[in-house]
């Protein structure tokens, strides 16, 4: 049984206004988070993964809203103003944002800076506030002494923990974590990310969004997959649907790309995928990918319509039906 | 390690590097502790570590851009610390050369790609004419599969990471490089562009009898590219041997923590497992206590773990 959907985005549009015209980083994306759930949002860099993020949550010049809504428990937050949103952050919707580990202020202790921001969120830090702190950090595996250190004092796991308890002291109904792990060691990239599953399965977070690069994470951890590819989703659905049975020849050629423990090049020579990414500064119509696509033909000049596969696996390509699926891994 | 018909182009024997800091109250950091291994020809070689493991500074000596503080490095025989004055110097480098991460450091923001190239051709082959220079360039460009007249004349940010990545190869490819150390080379490209630069630089080891020490974090990577794998940690080479072997036979506690780690598509974290990290300390502290007095045990012909510290 389906649960609840909690974010409804629909048909969004972001772009950065620049003097050049607009950079169009998010356009024309849809899709739904609900109740419990994990959704992985992978691509790689240029792709508008992050800008989601960030239309989402912080919002700020150049990057300008054009269209779309995104129905946050049947609010449009792109409707909202400052001071509305500032209500429902932290409290309902959280971010972890990328570089959070340089985030911490380098001159203020942990407890102060923690205790900042929620004065900021008028939040009183009281002492059941300290309390459930304390406690929050022994279930990430920290001693509650972290609070008198300074960041410089803590490994960039460490710091990562730390992080992840703040933002969601409140327990938000959804948190959005952008590429959380690509700056840590493996063994505290596992850490993170079951961290994430945790919170979920104990119920202090409601949903995540996870944006990352590295799609076996998110094979992890995710329960469904969005891949974005120039600004657009290109597919999406469960994932284990995704990773086994790709349709998008993008979503096929970036697994086939991915290397395994097993696969060496002596054996097995993976290929990567010829060209760049196109420049999404005034981009026109047309498939995104089309320049490196080996199925392009007149048609994908025009850009395609999602269409589902089944009732849970969308794709936007002309000519899924004839590439069919290729099972991968 | 296993018997090589070849002799090994470099040898780094029982290395150490203390680094010390501090006027008033020195204190000293071991980085790199005991390391010993040998390159040969043709062959990639991963060094894999977490941050601050001691992989970076073990290059940067191979690099000759420190000392090592005990043990020696030689080079066909040579201790490299022997190598003195301008010219024995400048021989070195024609052979060994480095890549690094961020390949946007490597350029000059404010110079044209070309520049790299001019500058090995002043200071390596100063009598070269103009002509023969640009052939060589294009020629080299060509190998790392990139388009001359797309790449050159260009200037850093015009290029993407990738590119500016093949263009370093190029210019080692300009020398007769025997040794390259690569650190951490592909871990800001992305997933569909680096499978390329590892293709590329496996295929040029093939053909010149080029080594490579591959510096990597990324053990899916170092699976993929090399023939032989070395777990570093804390300055220490933990586990060694034939890539598969360790790969499939971790014994180090320390090895193992980190293959649990992996995310591998295909085979899911067991959800079960409460997996903290920092247990592996004291996981190691009682493999070393369990197996005291063993040292460097070689568990098979191809294969060697640190059993204990004494």
């Amino acid at each position: 049984m389906a649960a609840e959907v909690i974010l409804d985005v629909r048909d969004l549009r972001a772009y950065y206004r620049i003097l050049k015209g607009d950079v169009k980083a998010v356009d024309g994306v849809s899709f739904q988070v609900r109740r419990g759930e994990i959704v992985g949002i992978a691509g790689e860099s240029g792709c508008g993964k992050s800008t989601l993020a960030h239309t989402l949550m912080l919002r700020k010049p150049p990057l300008t809203h054009i269209s779309g809504q995104a129905l946050f428990l049947g609010r449009d937050i792109m409707a909202m103003g400052r001071e509305e949103f500032r209500q429902l952050r932290l409290r309902k919707i959280s971010i972890i944002p990328q570089y959070a580990l340089d985030a911490l202020s380098p001159t203020k202790k942990l407890g102060e800076f923690v205790a900042d921001l929620v004065r900021e969120h008028g939040i009183p830090a009281d002492r059941a506030f300290w309390a459930k702190v304390e406690e929050r950090l022994r279930f990430v595996n920290l001693d509650p002494k972290v609070l008198d250190q300074y960041p410089i004092e803590l490994s960039g796991g460490m710091k990562q923990r730390a992080i992840m308890v703040v933002s969601t002291i409140l327990n938000p109904e959804l948190i959005i974590a952008d590429e959380i792990t690509s700056a840590l060691d493996v063994s505290s990239q596992r850490f993170a990310a079951s961290l994430l599953v945790q919170l979920r399965d104990e119920g202090i977070i409601g949903s995540a969004i996870f944006i990352t690069h590295d799609l076996a994470i998110l094979y992890q951890i995710a329960d469904s997959l969005l891949i974005m590819y120039g600004g657009h989703i290109v597919e999406a659905g469960p994932v284990d649907t995704i990773v086994h049975e790709p349709r998008h020849p993008y979503t096929q050629a970036l697994l086939n790309s991915l290397p395994k423990v097993g696969v060496q090049v002596k054996d097995q020579r993976l290929e990567g995928i010829k060209g760049t990414p196109p420049e999404l500064l005034e981009i026109g119509p047309g498939c995104r990918f089309r320049e490196r696509c080996p199925y392009r033909t007149e048609r994908c000049e025009q850009t395609p319509v999602t269409e589902a596969i089944t009732p849970e696996h969308t794709i936007a390509c002309w000519h899924h039906r004839e590439i069919g699926g290729e099972r991968v891994g | 390690m296993a018997e090589h018909k070849k002799d090994p182009i470099m040898s780094v024997e029982q290395v150490t590097k203390i680094f010390s800091s501090g006027v008033f109250f020195r204190s000293y950091t071991t980085a790199v502790q005991d390391v010993s291994f040998k390159m040969y020809p043709g062959t990639v070689l991963s060094l894999i570590g977490e941050s601050g493991s001691g992989k970076t500074t073990m290059g940067r000596m191979i690099l000759k851009l420190l000392r090592p503080t005990a043990g020696k490095i030689y080079f066909h025989g040579r201790d490299i610390a022997t190598i003195r004055g301008k010219a024995e110097r400048r021989e070195y480098y024609r052979r060994v050369q480095g890549i690094f991460q961020d390949p946007f450091s490597s350029f000059n923001p404010l110079f044209r790609v070309d520049r790299v190239f001019d500058q090995i051709y002043d200071v390596f082959f100063p009598e070269l004419p103009a002509a023969e220079r640009q052939a060589r360039t294009r020629e080299a460009l060509l190998k790392v599969h990139l388009h001359p007249e797309r790449t050159l004349a260009h200037f850093p940010h015009q290029l993407s990471g990738g590119q500016l990545q093949r263009l370093l190869i190029a210019r080692a490819l300009l020398l007769d490089v025997e040794i390259l150390v690569a650190d951490e080379l592909i871990s800001m490209l992305d997933a569909s562009t680096r499978m390329g630069i590892l293709n590329l630089l496996v295929d040029i080891c093939r053909s010149t009898g080029m080594s490579v020490l591959f510096i990597t974090h990324d053990l899916a990577l170092g699976y993929y590219i090399s023939d032989y794998t070395m777990i570093m940690h804390r300055g220490r080479l933990v586990e060694q041997g034939a890539t598969h072997e360790v790969y499939h036979n971790p014994v180090h506690p320390y090895t193992r923590m980190l293959f649990r780690s992996v995310p591998d598509i295909g085979r899911r974290w067991d959800p079960k497992e409460r997996f903290i990290p920092e247990q592996v300390s004291r996981e190691i502290e009682e493999f070393y206590s369990a197996n005291r007095g063993r040292g460097l045990v070689q568990v098979s012909p191809n294969h060697a773990v640190l059993m204990s510290l004494d």
